[in-house]
């Protein structure tokens, strides 16, 4: 068996734009899970072990460096670790179908604004959607008003810096003309 | 225009795909006669006024949505998830 390395999907320096900044997060261990049908409190019981429970739509929860986001319907992805075993669900790893952005500063809202159909004037922390980042999936993981982490295919991970960058340069073009 | 998903909440138009008439949720039965396979297939109403039909949340929750609205006056009356449950 070889031993198999894993590599981050851009492996960039972060982008400073003004005070916006655009990084490429850590890859962390990525599991999908859909509860069975009518099955989602006996996973939630069985997420207690691990100190979480399945989310509410359009949030996610965390505890001890385990997160876990919904993604969908009846579907919640943990990030940072494994699943307890044996839950009444469909769990897929996916950790190397994804690509996760951070977009933090004063202006990632008027980033995002030019590149999500949702309205983020409101967003708080523990805030997730499931959207699209122009026509790429996107799950948006807020952590603060102006902090962000964006979840999209690994496979489009230099699309969706070079669409953020773009973004970003006429965000702060604009605040340097105004 | 914007639909309420029972999930995710108000989204943009561009999130959904549209796929049809809500009479595809009434699938005939696999006896049933060819007439009401050309029904089901290819007979559909054409109202000015209350609709019902059937979207996609591709870009969100993937939920399949009925959707009540008014071909007249735009308005959106009723977006219900197709399958149980709202999580
Ligand atoms: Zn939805």
């Amino acid at each position: 068996m070889p031993d198999l390395i894993a590599k981050p999907a851009l492996g960039t320096m972060p982008l400073n734009l003004g005070q916006i900044v655009l990084t490429e997060a850590p890859m962390l261990e990525t599991h999908s899970i859909q509860p069975y049908p009518g099955q989602e409190k006996a996973v939630s019981k069985a997420l207690k072990e691990i100190g979480l429970a399945f989310p509410k739509p359009n949030t996610w929860l965390e505890k001890a460096g385990l997160r876990i986001v919904w993604t969908g319907r009846e579907q919640a992805f943990l990030l940072g670790g494994v699943p307890p075993a044996g839950m009444p669900a469909a769990v897929t790893d996916q950790s190397d179908g994804w690509v996760t952005l951070t977009l933090e500063g004063p202006g990632a809202r008027d980033v995002l604004a030019r590149l999500v159909p949702l309205d983020l004037r409101h967003v708080k922390k523990g805030d997730a959607a499931r959207s699209g980042l122009g026509h790429m999936p996107l799950i948006l993981i807020t952590e603060a008003p102006d902090s962000f982490r964006l979840m999209t295919f690994r496979s489009m991970a230099r699309t969706a810096w070079h669409e953020i960058h773009d973004a970003m340069t006429k965000v702060e073009a604009r605040r340097a003309a105004s | 225009m914007r639909l309420t998903c029972p999930h995710c909440g108000p989204r943009d138009r561009r999130e959904f795909y549209y796929y049809g008439a809500s009479e595809y949720l009434n699938r005939p039965g696999p006896e049933a006669a060819p007439d009401a396979w050309d029904s089901y297939l290819h007979l559909r109403d054409n109202p000015a006024g209350v609709t019902q039909d059937l979207w996609y949340h591709e870009q969100g929750c993937t939920a399949w949505l009925k959707v009540t609205r008014n071909t007249v006056t735009h308005e959106i009356l009723a977006v219900e998830a197709v399958a149980g449950g709202t999580k």
